[in-house]
Parts: structure tokens; C-alpha cells; sequence
């Protein structure tokens, strides 16, 4: 990068800006290594005026940029950009303002997700977003990803919980999406930018909304001989008419893994229901009954229920430290994040386990069973060749059979740079396209986040309208991918 | 250039001249009738429709249930364009309610009640309350984001919709979302249909998660008691208490009404819904909160009472407003001095989440546009909004319906400028004259 320009973010950002080739590789990838470039420079900045003046100069010399927060993302969503700068937002990490009887506060975003629940925990209230990564994760990150987390069943996403947002777009220009208050009149912007990954400008400013916490929360383990069993549980709870706050599945090799890192105390079992209820304590009594009658009724042979709080955070740590357990099992893993309509459980765990005996891999399984957002772990050993090119294959594969169920390629993760290839299983064209019309209208320039989400970048003087295939694609010689 | 002669030969030509027709006076928006009609029969119709329209520089308005044309700023007449009336009536069918993922996918046209019935065969319910529920469709619901005293809850409607289809102006169909309700795959953009007024495009189809149909309801209602302005500030605070502990409300509504010569009418209502057990310790606790309040028995249909705004003969201004919780106390105390000062008479009917809709009445035109200018004014300055959804013509001519878009409006012009170049969907009807 030209000394000149460099000189001229030194003079924003002063010791905030990091070039050295060692200090980079801090930056050339998030949570996805296996996909790293190395940024061009990093630049730190504390306030909402550093970060304007940076994108002021991105904008006038046309040098793309990616925002990130902890960088624990998982798609590659702050993977540097060839010839791009890393703008990390992990210095703005103050809680402005917090309005307990509006249940409204204010935050930057490098405030850690689970910093905003320890500040207004004292006074009864959570953040609900509850992402596995809290602990690290930052709100910009958040709203960059929608991030949902265990207890979005009941509770919702990060879209749901942010009421407004201070942007500086990527023309430099600094602007208030949303209100303080609900409803606001006009285009619900927070609504598109939340989930936008980075690529329709940075956050600066977010205010969340936090919820008072539920009288009493019951957390329930049920131990099954079969995924399919623990799946027929998860039916007739919701058949039953009842919505727990959380509804999470883990298979056998799961449970290994995380009995091995956590040692949660798990009972051994072929599928495992973790089932928590939260509410007011009558209520909560009366519908944990019914849940262990359902569970035992779909074969349970255990079932127990956390009797403080101190059991219920030892059961949801096997669970919440389920990817990072894999570690212990294999050398190396893919973690997937597709979604699927509840009901094709059964079909899709037996295809599973039909698609990895024959890639001769193993698969582990972590699933949201309550909104169908299913996280395998392909397992295998990067040192062993070509075990990694099966892995990745068996990865794609699994969202594949997602999509054909009615699901989706991504329920939390994020597209990034990991999946955008695979937009074109879920979109056809038009829906692309239309998508990018908002890209167009936020950063026609194509300098925040260039190159994520979608597969095929749209200049944005192209024409809209209906699709026009080329005449190759119509002979059935050349495919768009 | 605009031809609407050519328009109408294509369309007649394409749909048949039974669902093809010239506008007359149940047609007409904010007095103005439009030259035509519209009735396709399905979303490939619709987007084909547009595109008739958009090339022949016709302006389209489109139209479900027709409850709520009139809301947005006035079709202004100018004298380039024809009219097209763009109705979904014909795509009204439940596609599918899979019951046991808890979504149902709807098209446009459906009515809000239709659904409701189809999804209560197996229990379950889209979590909302809009007004007018026999005769809104689903798509006017989205576009006027309507929502009741449920969203205390389960949100409004950003937080049921999970999936859409689109027809732009240039006859695309572009569907976003899925059928999943947990899905981060490309742009949320159900959320930018939301409230959008037709302006983007013309919603033909809408995937909703869904929620079971509660066991029990209960609701309790109480009065202020006797000396107003304590006996207000008590329920105030009752309802800032109710929200604050943690019970589970699904309404929490305020109902209050003053004239500069009655005295004052503050009800407010609870609901609780779940299992017996539940409802009964909740509802315990709320009279135990509530003893600064006289409880009163609950009125017939209470919780559509906005939907009573509407009725009445007096010359009358109807808005909705957004406030912070908080301000609610504020807002009525302001409400009072203008009206008396004004000579007004106002009712309304708020939820406690801070949002309401609020009826205010008089016969001098100035008086009320003085007052709502006042009101939003100083909503406005506390982060807060007013819409105006239906006033006398006149008045909407003299006042801007929407109020302040901040410094987003640019913002707002260029996605509209994306979804539709040539201005063809409402146009000047939405916020800051898009």
C-alpha cells in the first residue's frame, strides 16, 4: 500500500494501525482458516469519527475493506480482501447507555455478546442472542451474521432484538437506521442491515433490546437409543402445542467428544435431548411434566432435570463446547450449519449416515432440534491425502440434501466467502439479482466486504429484469454456477 | 411516455375482459379514480401485469382487501399518467401449512381470517392481530405493517415473516427468505417488504412461522381510581411494573380518552395465555401489583378496541404513534393540554410496547393539524413517530402523513431507485414523497 495513504490512516488512527507482515497473519483469517489472505493493513479505530475518516479514504481511493469484530466467525465473513484493508472494530467496545425501564441499551460494536447479559443481569435482564462463541463474540459481529444461538427458538435472532443502528456507509457518510422507539416509519433498514455481513457498511453505534429474565428456567436431559427416537420427542413436544426456549440434539459421536473435553456427565446414549422450559413457575411445572411423559412415552430411558443452577450450566457446557470438543476425537473437522424443516429429520440424519459410510468419514452431530438448524461435523485427518478434498465434498453435499428438504445453506453462520457458491442452489437468479439491487444502493462502489455472499457479483449499472440466459445455457453447454 | 389506450388493449388481451375493467367510485383512493383494474390470477400474472404497466408509464396501486388505500400520502394528480389498480383478490389460497414445522405459506390475495381458520385445523395460529382481520389480505397486512396487542410477545410482523416473493416493476418474481424459520442465507429482504406500502414491489406470496393456539386466555381490566391524575399515574405505573417483572403478557393495552369537557376515560387491560395453572398465578400476581387501581369488568372484543377509532361521524384525524414505554405517561399529559387547548376531543388505544393509534376529533381543520404537528414534534424529539392514517382530505393535503425519515431518506431513495427506476409502484405515497 502506498506510504502516503498509509500516512494518512496513521494520522486517524495513530498506533492503531498495524502493517508489520507478522502482526497481518493475526488478521488473514476469522474463525474458517482453512481460507487466509493477508490484508493489505489493519487499522483500530475508537470512535465512530475514526472509522468515518478511514472509510472516507477507502472511498476516495477505492480500496475495499472488512470489518471485524472478534473474528470468531465461521464462514470466512472477515476473511481479508485481496488488496483490502481490515478495519477491527475491537477497540469500540463500550456500553454507552443503559435504559433499564425502556429495556433498551446502547452498545459499540466490540462489545462482547455475553458483556452486554453480565452488565444488566444485576438488575433481571439477559441479551437473549445467545451464540455458543458469547464469550468472545462480539455485537458487531452479531449484526453482521444475525447470529442466533441455542435460545432462538423461543427467543428469536439478533434481527429481532436490534431496534437501531448508527452506519457509516461505505460513500463515509454517517446515518441513524431505525429508533429508539418501534415502528418507525419508512424502509425497516436495521431490518436489512442486520444479517448483511459486512457488505452494506459498518455498525458504529447498536442499540439492543434485552429481556427481562424468565421467573424460572427447568432444563431436562433425555437419553434415546436412536437420533430418530430423541427426533419422534422433539415431534410430540411440539405437537403438544408447547414452545421450550431451547431443543438441542446430540448423537453418540457428539457426546463422546464433548464427555471427553467437558466431561458433562452425559449419559452414554444414542441421542441425547437437552430440553430447557422457561417461564413463570407455574407454568414451567406444568409443562416439564409433560415433556419427560412425551419423552419416556418416544423411548427415553433416562431422563433427569437440572436441579440449580449450577447442573444447568454443566449440561449445557458439554453442549455449548460441542464443536471445539471434536478436537478430541479427530484431528481435523468441518462444521456445517444448514437448516432443515423438522420433519425431514429422520430422512436427512439416515441419509447422513448413508453419505458418510460411503465417503469413509465419520460425522458427528449437533442439532438445533427445535428450529431444524443441524450443525455435522464431518471428522477426518488432514495429514491422511485426500482426506480433507472428501471432507469438504461430504460438507457441500449435506447442504445440498438441506436445500433439496426445504431448508436453507446457512442458519447462523453466514454465507461469507465459505458458502456463497452454493447461493445458486438455494436463489435462482432473479432472487440474486434482487438481493444485490439493495447491495447496489448501499455500496455501489463494491468497497465494503467486495466478493462475500453472493457467487456471482453484480455491476451495478447491470440492467434488472427477468434473467436473460445466454444462448450456451439454453443449449445445455455452459452452466452458471 | 404514458399510454394508457395501450396498456388496456395488452391487458384485455392477455387477462381476458372479465378481469379487466375501468376504475368507478369504490375505486377511488383519496377521492381519485383510477382508469383500471386489474385481476390476475397468479403471481406469474401479476409480475406480468406490471411489467404491461411499467412499460406503458402507467403508476400501479396495488390492492388486497382494499382496508387501508387511503393510508399514505394522496395519489397526487398529474395529469401524465393513467391509473392501474393492481388487485391480488384472485391469489387467495393457503399453499401449504406444514404443521409440523410450525410455517404456512399464503398468498397475497388471502385473508387474514381465511388463514387463521386454516391454520387453527391443527392448532396453530400466525401470532398476530391486525385490524379488520375478515377483509385485510395478507399482503396488505405486510405492506401497512399492521400489528395488534399480541406483538408484546411475539413480535410484529419482521418477526413472524420468514419468506416472500416480490413481482418488481420490471416483471421479475424474486423470492427471498425460505421456509425455515432460522435461515441467514443472503438479504432479510421480507423485512424491507415490511411496511414498505407496495413502493418495492407487489408481495404475491409470504412464508410465516407460526405458533400453537394457547390453552387458556385471560384478561383483566382495571380502571384509575378515583382522583385522575394519581388514579393515571398509578396505572401507569402498573403497566411500567407489569412490563418490568417477569410474567409473560401477551397485551398489555392502555385505552384513554379526554375532551376539553368530559372527564377523562384511562382503562387498561392485561392478558395472559398458557396453562391454568399459569394464567391463575400470573393473573394473582397482576392484582397484587394493582392495587392503586380499581379492576373493572372486561369490555366486550377489548382487545380490537382500535379497531373502534374508526366509527364515529365527527371530522376526526386517525394516527398511529411510536413511543418509548416510558414516555406513554408523558404523551397523554401533552395529549390533554393540546386538546383542551385545541378544543378537541381525542380517544386512543396504545400497547404498552409504545405503540398505539390515536383518534382525534374536532370541526376546525387548523385546530387539528396544529395539534398533530405539535404531537409529532415532540414524539419525534424522543425517538418516537406519528402517522397520520386517515384524516379529511384537506388535511392531508396541508400536512406530511409520515413525519421525519432522518438522515436515512437518502438511503430510502436510492433502494427505491434500485426496486423501481421508473417510479411506477405508489409513487409520492410513501415517506418523504418516495
Amino acid at each position: 500500500m502506498e506510504a502516503r495513504i498509509l500516512d494518512q490512516f496513521r494520522a486517524i488512527v495513530g498506533r492503531g494501525l498495524i502493517t508489520e507482515t507478522s502482526q497481518l497473519h493475526t488478521y488473514e483469517c476469522d474463525g474458517l482458516t482453512n481460507f487466509r489472505v493477508l490484508p493489505q493493513a489493519v487499522l483500530l479505530p475508537t470512535s465512530t469519527a475514526e472509522v468515518q475518516a478511514i472509510v472516507q479514504i477507502c472511498h476516495r481511493e477505492k480500496i475495499p475493506f472488512v470489518a471485524r469484530g472478534s473474528g470468531t466467525g465461521l464462514s470466512g465473513g472477515a476473511l481479508p480482501v485481496d488488496k483490502g484493508i481490515v478495519i477491527s472494530l475491537a477497540r469500540m467496545n463500550r456500553i454507552l447507555e443503559v435504559d433499564l425501564p425502556n429495556a433498551r441499551v446502547v452498545a459499540e460494536p466490540g462489545v462482547i455478546n455475553a458483556d452486554v447479559t453480565l452488565r444488566v443481569a444485576p438488575h433481571g435482564y439477559f441479551y437473549a442472542p445467545d451464540p455458543s462463541s458469547q464469550s468472545v463474540c462480539s455485537i458487531g459481529g452479531n449484526v453482521a451474521e444475525n447470529s442466533g444461538g441455542a435460545h432462538c427458538l423461543k427467543y428469536g435472532f439478533t434481527t429481532t432484538h436490534v431496534l437501531a443502528l448508527e452506519v457509516v456507509l461505505p460513500d463515509g457518510s454517517i446515518v441513524d437506521l431505525g429508533s429508539r422507539a418501534i415502528d418507525r416509519p419508512g424502509y425497516d433498514l436495521p431490518g436489512i442491515f442486520v444479517g448483511s455481513e459486512g457488505t452494506l457498511g459498518i455498525a458504529t453505534k447498536v442499540v439492543l433490546r434485552i429481556v427481562k429474565k424468565p421467573a424460572v428456567i427447568q432444563t431436562l436431559l433425555a437419553a434415546f437409543n436412536t437420533t430418530e427416537e430423541a427426533g419422534g420427542a422433539v415431534s410430540g413436544i411440539i405437537g403438544a402445542g408447547m414452545l421450550p426456549a431451547a431443543i438441542e440434539m446430540m448423537d453418540n459421536l457428539a457426546i463422546q467428544a464433548a464427555e471427553a473435553s467437558v466431561h458433562a456427565g452425559y449419559p452414554n446414549c444414542g441421542g441425547l435431548l437437552l430440553v430447557e422450559l422457561d417461564g413463570p413457575a407455574a407454568e414451567v411445572a406444568h409443562l416439564i411434566e409433560e415433556v419427560s411423559a412425551i419423552c419416556t412415552q418416544c423411548g427415553a430411558w433416562e431422563i433427569r432435570v437440572a436441579q440449580s443452577e449450577a447442573e444447568r450450566a454443566v449440561v449445557w457446557k458439554g453442549r455449548k463446547a460441542a464443536f471445539a470438543a471434536m478436537g478430541r476425537i479427530s484431528p481435523n473437522y468441518i462444521v456445517q450449519d444448514g437448516v432443515i424443516p423438522r420433519t425431514a429429520l429422520p430422512r436427512v440424519l439416515s441419509e447422513m449416515e448413508r453419505m458418510s459410510a460411503a465417503a469413509g468419514l465419520r460425522v458427528a452431530n449437533v442439532f438445533h432440534a427445535g428450529d431444524g438448524n443441524l450443525h455435522p461435523l464431518v471428522l477426518y485427518d488432514g495429514r491422511i491425502a485426500g482426506q480433507e478434498e472428501r471432507a469438504i465434498e461430504l460438507s457441500i453435499d449435506i447442504l445440498r440434501l438441506c436445500v433439496q428438504c426445504g431448508g436453507s445453506i446457512t442458519g447462523e453462520h453466514g454465507v461469507g466467502e465459505e458458502k456463497k457458491m452454493m447461493m445458486g442452489e438455494m436463489f435462482a437468479e432473479p432472487d440474486l439479482a434482487t438481493m444485490q439491487l439493495v447491495r447496489c444502493a448501499f455500496d455501489p462502489e463494491q468497497l465494503s466486504n467486495p466478493g462475500k455472499v453472493f457467487p456471482r457479483t453484480r455491476l451495478c449499472a447491470e440492467r434488472t429484469g427477468p434473467y436473460q440466459p445466454h444462448p450456451l445455457e439454453v443449449a445445455g453447454v455452459a452452466q452458471f454456477f | 411516455m404514458a399510454d394508457a389506450e395501450t396498456a388496456w388493449n395488452d391487458l384485455r388481451a392477455f387477462f381476458g375482459a372479465e378481469h379487466v375493467r375501468a376504475g368507478n367510485e369504490e375505486d377511488a383512493v383519496d377521492g381519485f379514480i383510477p382508469h383500471m383494474v386489474v385481476e390476475p390470477a397468479n403471481a406469474e400474472e401479476i409480475a406480468h401485469a406490471l411489467k404491461i404497466a411499467t412499460d406503458a408509464g402507467l403508476r400501479v396501486i396495488p390492492r388486497g382487501g382494499g382496508t387501508k388505500m387511503n393510508w399514505g400520502n394522496p395519489l397526487r394528480h398529474n395529469g401524465r399518467s393513467g391509473e392501474l389498480i393492481l388487485s391480488t383478490r384472485r391469489l387467495n389460497r393457503v399453499i401449504e401449512h406444514a404443521w409440523g414445522d410450525m410455517t404456512a405459506t399464503v398468498e397475497a390475495g388471502c385473508t387474514f381470517q381465511r388463514l387463521q381458520q386454516t391454520l387453527a385445523e391443527h392448532g396453530q395460529r400466525l401470532a398476530l392481530d391486525p385490524l379488520w382481520s375478515e377483509q385485510a389480505t395478507i399482503g396488505g397486512i405486510l405492506a401497512t405493517n399492521d400489528s395488534g396487542p399480541l406483538r408484546i410477545r411475539f413480535g410484529s410482523l419482521r418477526d413472524l415473516i420468514i419468506g416472500i416473493t416480490l413481482a418488481l416493476p420490471d416483471g421479475t418474481l424474486a423470492k427471498s427468505g425460505g421456509k425455515v424459520v432460522k435461515n441467514v442465507a443472503g438479504y432479510d429482504l421480507p423485512k424491507l417488504a415490511t411496511g414498505s406500502l407496495g413502493t418495492l414491489g407487489i408481495i404475491t406470496r409470504a412464508i410465516f412461522r407460526l405458533h400453537p393456539i394457547p390453552r387458556e386466555t385471560r384478561t383483566l381490566s382495571f380502571a384509575s381510581s378515583a382522583g385522575l391524575v394519581s388514579g393515571s399515574e398509578s396505572l401507569q405505573n402498573l403497566v411500567l411494573a407489569i412490563q418490568d417483572c417477569n410474567m409473560v403478557p401477551t397485551g398489555v393495552q392502555i385505552r384513554a380518552a379526554g375532551s376539553s369537557t368530559e372527564n377523562d376515560l384511562h382503562e387498561v387491560d392485561v392478558r395472559f395465555e398458557g396453562t391454568n395453572a399459569g394464567c391463575d398465578a400470573q393473573i394473582e400476581q397482576t392484582l397484587g401489583m394493582a392495587s392503586g387501581a380499581r379492576r373493572i369488568e372486561v369490555p366486550a372484543d377489548v382487545w380490537n378496541a382500535r379497531s373502534t377509532l374508526w366509527s364515529g361521524v365527527e371530522q376526526s384525524a386517525i394516527c398511529k404513534f411510536s413511543l418509548l414505554p416510558t414516555d406513554a405517561g408523558g404523551f397523554l399529559t401533552l395529549l390533554k393540554q393540546i386538546s383542551q387547548s385545541q378544543g378537541l376531543r381525542w380517544r386512543l388505544v396504545a400497547q404498552a410496547v409504545g405503540v398505539g393509534h390515536l383518534r382525534l376529533e374536532g370541526s376546525d381543520n387548523a385546530a387539528l393539524i396544529s395539534a398533530l404537528e405539535d404531537l409529532r414534534k415532540r414524539l419525534e424529539a424522543r425517538g418516537g413517530s406519528l402517522v397520520i392514517l386517515r384524516c379529511p382530505l384537506e388535511t392531508k393535503s396541508k400536512m406530511d402523513v409520515w413525519g421525519s425519515a432522518g438522515d436515512a431518506l437518502p438511503l430510502m431513495n436510492s433502494v427505491k431507485a434500485r426496486f423501481d427506476p421508473t417510479g411506477t409502484l405508489n409513487p409520492g405515497r410513501f415517506i418523504g414523497g418516495i
